[in-house]
């Protein structure tokens, strides 16, 4: 049975709230992961698991988050994103919106692309695939 | 000096769950200052009870070859005091190992009774840091942890 966008935020915001010690009502759909809920990167892996638990669901390395992306010169110049880049970002983080990112394609902003949302929209495509 | 907080596992079932006790002296230096009057066992050495506990259950999981580093205290929560001729005892559960890391659930108990929780999350550091190289040694697990668990892998009657 397909599950609703609304049940889905409701349990990664439950995974949230625990991995991050952060009050419910932070967790906000625009609320960035690190900039503004405080995560640091270990923090990841923790959010992936407990994800991984609550939805029953297998996220593998890499697909949530683009490894051998910006260690990559063909993908990164002087800190920003070349067009090769983006459209690799594009292509493997599908659940994420990059309108506004692809303005200005640093490097260390791709943090900021990791809101509350992103991570609902990737849950969602995974369980109701 | 030996930094080891763990006595004697008492229990230990490779890749699920481990217990370990520690038997609290009075002998013990650092517990003559925290306090003089009132020495009580400091929580953060439980936690460090605990992490060595879970940490020795998680490196055994992948045979010692992983260097295993604390990376997170997701919950460290005890609702009494440990004092001089109690034994504490670190139950640790793995709930998730994959390449790159660990979780574990744990409970801390004193003289059987439920004190204290607490969950860690564990980094394999050599799958976890974007190439930089650590020495070939593993660091992390001397002999002397290895002696400690040593009692539970060896195999027929040996």
């Amino acid at each position: 049975m397909p599950m609703s966008e609304a049940e889905v935020f409701e349990k990664v915001k439950e995974a949230l709230v625990e991995a991050l010690s952060v009050d419910e009502d932070e967790v906000q759909p625009e609320a960035k992961i690190f900039a503004d809920l405080g995560a640091e990167s270990i923090d990841l892996l923790d959010i992936i698991f407990r994800l991984e638990k609550a939805f029953n669901i297998k996220i593998p390395r890499g697909e949530l988050m683009p490894d051998n992306l910006l260690n990559n010169p063909e993908f990164v110049q002087n800190g920003v994103l070349t067009a090769a880049g983006v459209a690799q970002l594009k292509a493997s983080m599908p659940h994420v919106n990059l309108t506004e990112f692809e303005q200005d394609p640093q490097v260390n902003k791709i943090m900021d692309l990791f809101t509350v949302q992103t991570l609902v929209s990737y849950a969602s495509s995974k369980v109701n695939q | 000096m030996r930094w080891i907080w763990i006595d004697r596992f008492t229990e230990f079932e490779p890749g699920r769950k481990a217990t370990a006790v520690k038997n609290v002296s009075l002998a013990e230096e650092h517990l003559h200052d925290h306090w003089e009057a009132f020495p009580i066992m400091p929580v953060s050495l439980m936690v460090e009870g605990m992490a060595q506990t879970a940490g020795i259950l998680v490196g055994q999981a992948r045979d010692f070859k992983e260097k295993v580093i604390l990376a997170k205290i997701a919950k460290a929560e005890f609702s009494d005091i440990v004092v001089p001729g109690d034994q504490v005892a670190y139950h640790a559960e793995i709930q998730t190992i994959t390449a790159d890391a660990a979780v574990t659930a744990g409970t801390v108990t004193c003289n059987g009774k439920p004190i204290g929780t607490v969950d860690l999350m564990f980094s394999h550091i050599d799958q976890n840091m974007a190439g930089v190289k650590f020495p070939e040694e593993n660091f992390v697990f001397t002999g002397q942890f290895e002696r400690l668990v040593a009692p539970f892998l060896e195999t027929g009657g040996g």
